[in-house]
This record gives C-alpha cells, structure tokens and sequence, in this order.
C-alpha cells in the first residue's frame, strides 16, 4: 500500500455512517427558553433543522376575544418578557388609531423614554446571554445587575418589575415620580462604563469573535425571503428602522443615529446591539430633557372616554364616577374597523392586527411577533453551520417564546 | 401618504384588472380584496414590479365570520421597504374552500400557513409541509374559529397510577364564566339571571 497502489477506503458496517437526529432542547439552556429543534447531523454539520415551537402556547389571540380592551393590555408583558413596554405600545397605538385618541405631549414623551429603557433591558440581555451560549460567563452576571437597576425604575413608575400594564390607550396610567427622572438620568450618566466593561470584554475577544464571525451571514435577499426586521436587518447594513422610517409617537423629534453592521454576520449584530444600546442612552437623554422643559409637563391621560377621569374629578362628579365604573366593567367600545399598528421593538417589527366590531371587545386580534418570523428561518440559516453554531445562531436572532408561541 | 396610498390602489386596480376584486384607502392604510385563486399570483406581482416591491412578507392571518357564506377572510400583510408602504390583502374564503400556497414566493410564508392552517382549518395547497404548529401533537379542532370553546375540549394531568400525563375531556367545576358587562340598553344579548322565570310565569 506504500507503493501509491491504489487504496479502496476501507468501510466495514460500523464505518458506514448514517446521519444523526438530535433533539436540541426542549430544556437546553442555549434554547433561550422551550425551544425544540429536531436536527439532522452529518458528523457536526447540520443537515436539517426543524424547530417544534408551541410548547408555550397559551392562546393569548384566543382570550383577547373574550375581554375587554383594557384586560387585554396585560397580556403583551406577557408575550415578550423581556421588553415588556414595547409589547404594549403597539396595542395601545392599535386603540389609538382606531379611536382616534391624540395622545399628550407627557404621555408621549414618557412613553419613548421607556421604550427605551425597555430596548436597553432587551439588549443588554441578549447581548450578554448569546456571550453565555458562546461560551463567556462573566457578561451576564455583569449585565443583570443593569437589568435590575432598570427593572427598578420600571417599578418605580408602574409598580411591577416585569408585568407593567403602564402603558395605556390614551397616554400612560399615573405620572412619574418627581426624583425618578433624575434617578434615571444619573443612571444613564453611569451606563457608559458598565457598556465599555461589556465591551472590553467581549468585541476583541479573540473566542467571542471566533464563535460569531462569518456565523450566520445573512444577505440582504434573505431579509427580503424571509421578512426579517430589527437588528437581523440592521446588522446586513440595510439601515430599516421604524423609528426612523414609520415615525410613531414621538421619534421623529429625537436625534438618533441607526447603526448598521456591514457583513450580516452575528459578529456584526452583536456590535449593532452595543451602538443601539448607546443611541438609546442618548434618546432617555433627550426624552428627560423634554420632560423638564415647561412643555413637557401636563396631563399623562388623554381625559375621554378610553381614559379614566382624573381621582379628585371622581369624589365631585357623579358623571365622572359613573364613567369609572362604566370604563372598568364594561369597557370603552371600540369603532368598527381594522388596522395594523407597529412598533420598533428591540428584537423587530412587533405588529398588532386589530379587528373591531364597535364592541367593547376586540373580535379577532393578530400579534405579529419578530422573533417567530426569525425562527422559522432556522433551517435555513443553521443549514452547514457546526452543531455549536446553533447555539450561536439562536442567540443572536433574540428569540423570545413568549411572543413565538404567544 | 394617502395620496400615495391612493395612487398605489388605482394602479393595482389598473394593471390586474383579474386580481383586484376592490380596494380602498381606510385609517391611512391600503386595503385590496383579491380573488382567492389569483392571490399567489398577485403575491408575486406584488414582490417583483418595480413600482410596488412588496418584498417582505409581514404577516397572514385570517378572520372567521361565521354568518358569512365566505367565512373566512384570509389577510395578507406586506411591506415594501424600498417604497417605504404597506398593502393588506384580503381573500374571502368559504369553509372547506383552500387557497393556493404563497410559500413559493415567500419562503416566510411556511410558518404563518402553517399557523393559519393550525388556528382555523384553512387548506393551502402547493404548501411543502402542512402541519400543526402551534397546538399540541395530536390536537383535534381549530381554535381560532368562533365555534371553538375557549376552555377546548380536552385537559392533560399527570396519572399517578399510570405513571404518565394523560388527556381527559374538559370537566368544569363550574360554568365558564362569560362576563358581559354591555349595557341592557345598548344591545347586550343576554338574560339577567333570575328574569328568565319571568317569561314563564306569563
């Protein structure tokens, strides 16, 4: 054989290899929560992946048709838990539109402001638990100390660290207490060294880099093929924002610059996440400025008939005890008619389809959720990549199974 | 915008005369009903014009009106990013009635078919892989449409004794509790209870 005779691979029963079904999840902590995927490996190489997704189906859209408006509004911390805030700014822009509610000037502001620090939550957790899939420990538990401080801040203004119900049609439910602004903004002051610490840790990474460059490169026909939106559009240098593009609320009055990645790799959404995170910082700047100036005062509730009426108004006015009673119990009625309304949550284009029959209930409710969208696409993206990548991939297209499964 | 919008739905209208059943600008946004057996083709007419490039697939659902003889109304959203709009497309559909797969213009389409198939029963056919999604494996019925409980029909436990979770049908302790706070002088459709002894007396 040394001779450079020709040698017949030699493949005896054992050596003839099929290829392997692997169930990934639905308890592995890189899932991100109950995910399943069902892949098919050639040696480490994925063949096939098949998501199973459900296994947190609650039937929100199904329970939405038997409430009232107002009731509903909780279910949308429920979906992504993550950014709760966000969930619930689509809703009440759905109510909004259809009503035709003008919402104030506070409201309004207040309403980006802690969207914002409901981006920053969102971001600083995928950003530290995609370290963690890849292999860093220290990111996480160097972030969540963040997340908690803002966790706080939502409970300073609502009252529940995690399921808000705060924002509401019509404006937000009570206003924000005097010292919490400036609480936030010395936060905000002190956020920058917390995110160069994440930074310094991970970015020149030589590991970090080696588990995310030129993993899960996504161009800008699959965005298209796929209906990818947020960061997984942004970091293929496609600068799509909502925000930016679809103004709602208040944004088209704030400064903010829409970082793009140029390689679509997940390397390049991570470092879109950090700078996100940044702009953030600089919009809850921004938003607490216009929250001091003279007219960013006001009323936080647009007084009608969505709205409750003001405490002091209820224990004089019989009309407007009666329409508290009314508002609680049977809820305002909506105008008949359908509309789509879409935020820019962190992870994409979260919509709310909303079909009203002039009820005080909705009659059929779509929660569009990006991450679902993302998902599906897994067959696709993690197809070639190494089992590891997997873990990889999942993380940075920021699943959530709240709103997937919804 | 709506002037865009407008200008957008008479040329739609205009150029696929077979696919436009109607359409109209409401609440800022661009409504067109399109006939169930053209709407993979206007999908795709919809993605690759030059002057529409609805290229991304946002969302499909549907509604189920069940007093309707078209029951279900199937509804496409897409966005263009280059024009920076949007459309919803509107399919009436009777029971039973399947619709033709968008899968092959939009691969992004599987998932949400797949879910609408899950949730109402709605067939499309052409679809590479038409199975449940959201629901249990095995589950029976279509939740989503009007006729379906929200309790459902079956429950799971865990059985002690055979060592296993197992399905049983519904048995409620007490009736669901419907609330329907609409006020009796604005159309509410239900007995208050006790007045149902008063037709019987009469």
């Amino acid at each position: 054989m040394m001779d450079g005779s020709k040698f017949e691979d030699a493949q005896t029963g054992e050596q003839k290899i099929r290829n392997f079904n692997i169930n990934f999840g639905p308890q592995h902590p890189a899932a991100h929560g109950v995910l399943r995927l069902v892949l098919e490996l050639d040696g480490e190489i994925v063949e096939r992946c098949d998501p199973h997704i459900g296994l947190l189906h609650r039937g929100t859209e199904k329970l939405m048709e038997s409430r009232t408006y107002l009731q509903n509004l909780p279910y949308f911390d429920r979906l992504d838990y993550v950014s709760p805030m966000n969930q619930e700014h689509a809703w009440c822009l759905a109510i909004e539109k259809l009503t035709g509610t003008v919402v104030p000037r506070r409201a309004s502001l207040i309403r980006v402001l802690y969207s914002e620090i409901g981006r920053i939550l969102n971001h600083i957790l995928n950003v530290t638990t995609q370290a963690m899939d890849v292999g860093a420990l220290t990111p996480p538990l160097w972030g969540f100390e963040e997340r908690e401080k803002l966790m706080v801040f939502y409970e300073r203004a609502c009252g529940a660290r995690l399921h808000a119900a705060y924002f509401r049609p019509g404006g937000v439910h009570q206003d924000l207490p005097s010292d919490l602004l400036d609480d936030i903004d010395t936060w905000a002051k002190a956020f920058p060294t917390v995110l160069a610490d994440i930074d310094g840790l991970l970015t020149e990474n030589r590991i970090f880099k080696q588990r995310n460059c030129d993993i899960g490169v996504i161009s800008e026909e699959e965005i298209q093929q796929w209906g990818y939106s947020g960061v997984m559009v942004r970091g293929s240098g496609l600068a799509w924002d909502l925000r930016r593009a679809q103004p709602y609320e208040c944004y088209d009055e704030f400064d903010f610059q829409v970082p793009v990645g140029k390689n679509g790799d997940c390397y390049d959404r991570y470092l879109c996440r950090m700078e996100e995170m940044r702009q953030s910082l600089s919009i809850i700047h921004q938003a607490i400025a216009k929250l001091r100036a003279p007219d960013g005062q006001g009323d936080i509730l647009a007084r009608g008939k969505v709205t409750p009426p003001k405490r002091g108004e209820m224990k004089t006015s019989m009309e407007a005890l009666i329409h508290h009673f009314k508002l609680y119990t049977e809820g305002f009625h909506v105008p008949a008619g359908e509309i789509y309304a879409a935020v820019e949550a962190p992870k994409g284009e979260f919509g709310v389809y909303l079909v009203a029959d002039g009820s005080n209930k909705p009659y059929r409710v779509k929660i569009r959720a990006p991450g679902y969208l993302h998902l599906q696409s897994m067959d696709h993206v993690a197809s070639g990549h190494q089992l590891a990548d997997v873990a990889a991939i999942i993380g940075t297209m920021d699943i959530v199974f709240g709103e997937v499964d919804r | 915008m709506s002037d865009a919008l407008n200008e957008m739905g008479a040329y739609l209208a205009a150029k696929r005369t077979d696919c436009v059943l109607g359409w109209d600008v409401t609440h800022d946004e661009l409504n067109v009903d399109v006939a169930p057996s053209n709407i993979r083709d206007f999908v795709e007419f919809l993605q690759r014009d030059p002057t529409c490039k609805f290229s991304t697939l946002v969302d499909i659902t549907a509604v189920d009106y069940p007093a309707r003889a078209k029951r279900f109304d199937v509804v496409y959203h897409l966005l263009s990013m280059y024009q920076n709009m949007r459309i919803r497309l509107r399919v009436g559909l009777r029971d039973r009635e399947a619709l033709p797969s968008t899968v092959s213009v939009h691969p992004s389409a599987n998932w949400f078919e797949r879910e609408t198939f899950d949730m109402f029963g709605i067939l499309f056919t052409g679809h590479p892989d038409l199975r449940r999604l959201l629901t249990d494996y095995g589950f029976r019925g279509y939740p989503l449409r009007k006729d379906f409980p929200t309790t459902g029909y079956t429950e799971v436990r865990y059985d002690e004794e055979q060592k296993r979770v197992v399905y049983e049908a519904v048995s409620l302790v007490q009736e669901y509790r419907q609330f329907d706070f609409m006020s009796p002088w604005e159309g509410a459709q239900y007995v208050l209870p006790g007045d149902e002894k008063t037709d019987q007396k009469t």
